[in-house]
């Protein structure tokens, strides 16, 4: 596979959220701000990143009995990073996600790439993989982030542009419940016009 | 009294699946039939209310005490990794009949946000012991009262005439919706 195809997978066809439903947690939980939902993605594609790197470099070395726990702790290692890059240069936003910051642990998208990709492959194909699934994610987070912060907020990058003497906003899309319910029209939308396009192709 | 308080607050106030999202795997995966669920929500809270105790105690009495809150992370994930894999241990030796009811979910509740989430949380709101304790059985039930009562919904579910690009997760994602809604009924309850 070439890397410009390994590249798009992650975009769409195998999107980590929207196709593979992993990662759930903070997609759910971050989203109520596309901000929020854009710094956790990217800090979630920096952490994808150089540990599908870092598990390709030593992928030959690690004895195939403790790789899960080697890979956690690798995982680990690069959240706990992020998580003082964050605390140190945006601490706003570093607030504003909490403890959804060292969760990028257990995100599973994350050891997904490791073990699926990087323990099998060379650094390059899974650096571009990692990029793919990063940004795939990234998107993702952003697009939900927006349609809930333009419901909810009437506002978008918290650039206010529907005042509350003009619309009278959804505060429900910002809480827990409006989350569960744009991500599941969203992937529903999704299928209906994949499903469409399939019938037309026929 | 706060205990209490902890307890119901974390248990369905800001119950952990559908107000804080953490858990969302195995409340979106093994919440087809309500036995299973039922399992799975003991076997997570058993793993819960330990993995509270000895984070708390590995906090107190290492992190804090030579100064090295920064392998928090490391840390904590290692701790619940090697203790699902001692409470499997345990369990197998002592009543093999609840280890083979178990089965796979087992050394699935290492990867569960909501145990990591637990130990980060407890650890935020600097809670003291009893507390902590409080918190991670509270926690442990609300996660078990969202499953089964997910679990319940999706078996009636299975006979409902649903759209099929609805059919699935994002059916699951909306029904999770309105049981959130719900839940909010609770809201500003306790403030803990």
């Amino acid at each position: 596979m070439s890397l410009s195809k390994i590249f798009k997978t992650g975009l769409w066809n195998n999107n980590a959220v929207i196709k593979l439903l992993l990662g759930m947690c903070p997609t759910l939980a971050v989203t109520n701000s596309a901000i929020n939902g854009l710094a956790m993605g990217l800090a979630s594609t920096f952490v994808v990143l150089c540990s599908s790197s870092f598990v390709s470099v030593i992928r030959r070395i690690v004895p195939g009995g403790v790789r899960i726990p080697t890979y956690i702790v690798i995982i680990a290692g690069f959240v706990t990073l992020a998580d003082f890059f964050l605390r140190a240069f945006f601490p706003a936003i570093s607030k504003a996600l909490g403890p959804y910051v060292p969760l990028i642990v257990v995100n599973c998208m994350i050891m997904g790439r490791a073990e699926a990709f990087a323990s099998k492959n060379p650094i390059l194909p899974s650096f571009v993989d990692a990029a793919g699934m990063g940004i795939g994610f990234t998107w993702v987070l952003v697009v939900l982030g927006s349609v809930r912060e333009v419901l909810g907020n009437g506002s978008i990058f918290n650039f206010v542009f529907a005042p509350e003497s003009v619309y009278t906003p959804w505060i429900i899309m910002i809480l827990p419940a409006g989350a569960f319910i744009s991500l599941g029209l969203m992937i529903g939308l999704i299928n209906y016009f994949s499903m469409r396009k399939a019938r037309a192709a026929q | 009294m706060k205990p209490v308080l902890i307890f119901l607050s974390a248990a369905v106030v800001n119950n952990f699946v559908l107000a804080y999202f953490l858990g969302i795997c195995p409340f979106l995966g093994v919440s087809k039939r309500i036995d299973t669920a039922v399992n799975m929500g003991l076997a997570t809270t058993f793993v819960m209310a330990i993995a509270a105790v000895i984070t708390w105690l590995i906090n107190a009495f290492i992190l804090v005490e030579y100064n090295l809150p920064f392998l928090q992370n490391v840390t904590y994930i290692i701790t619940i990794a090697g203790l699902v894999q001692f409470v499997e241990m345990f369990i197998k030796k002592t009543s093999p009949h609840l280890y083979r009811s178990l089965g796979i979910f087992l050394p699935l509740i290492t990867t569960n946000c909501a145990i990591l989430g637990l130990a980060l949380f407890s650890a935020l709101r600097e809670y003291t012991f009893i507390e902590c304790m409080a918190f991670g059985i509270g926690a442990g039930v609300g996660f078990t009262l969202a499953l089964v009562i997910m679990a319940g919904i999706r078996e009636e579910l299975e006979f409902a005439d649903i759209p099929a690009y609805l059919k699935g997760a994002p059916m699951t994602l909306l029904v999770a919706g309105m049981l959130a809604l719900a839940f909010m009924g609770f809201a500003g309850l306790i403030s803990v």
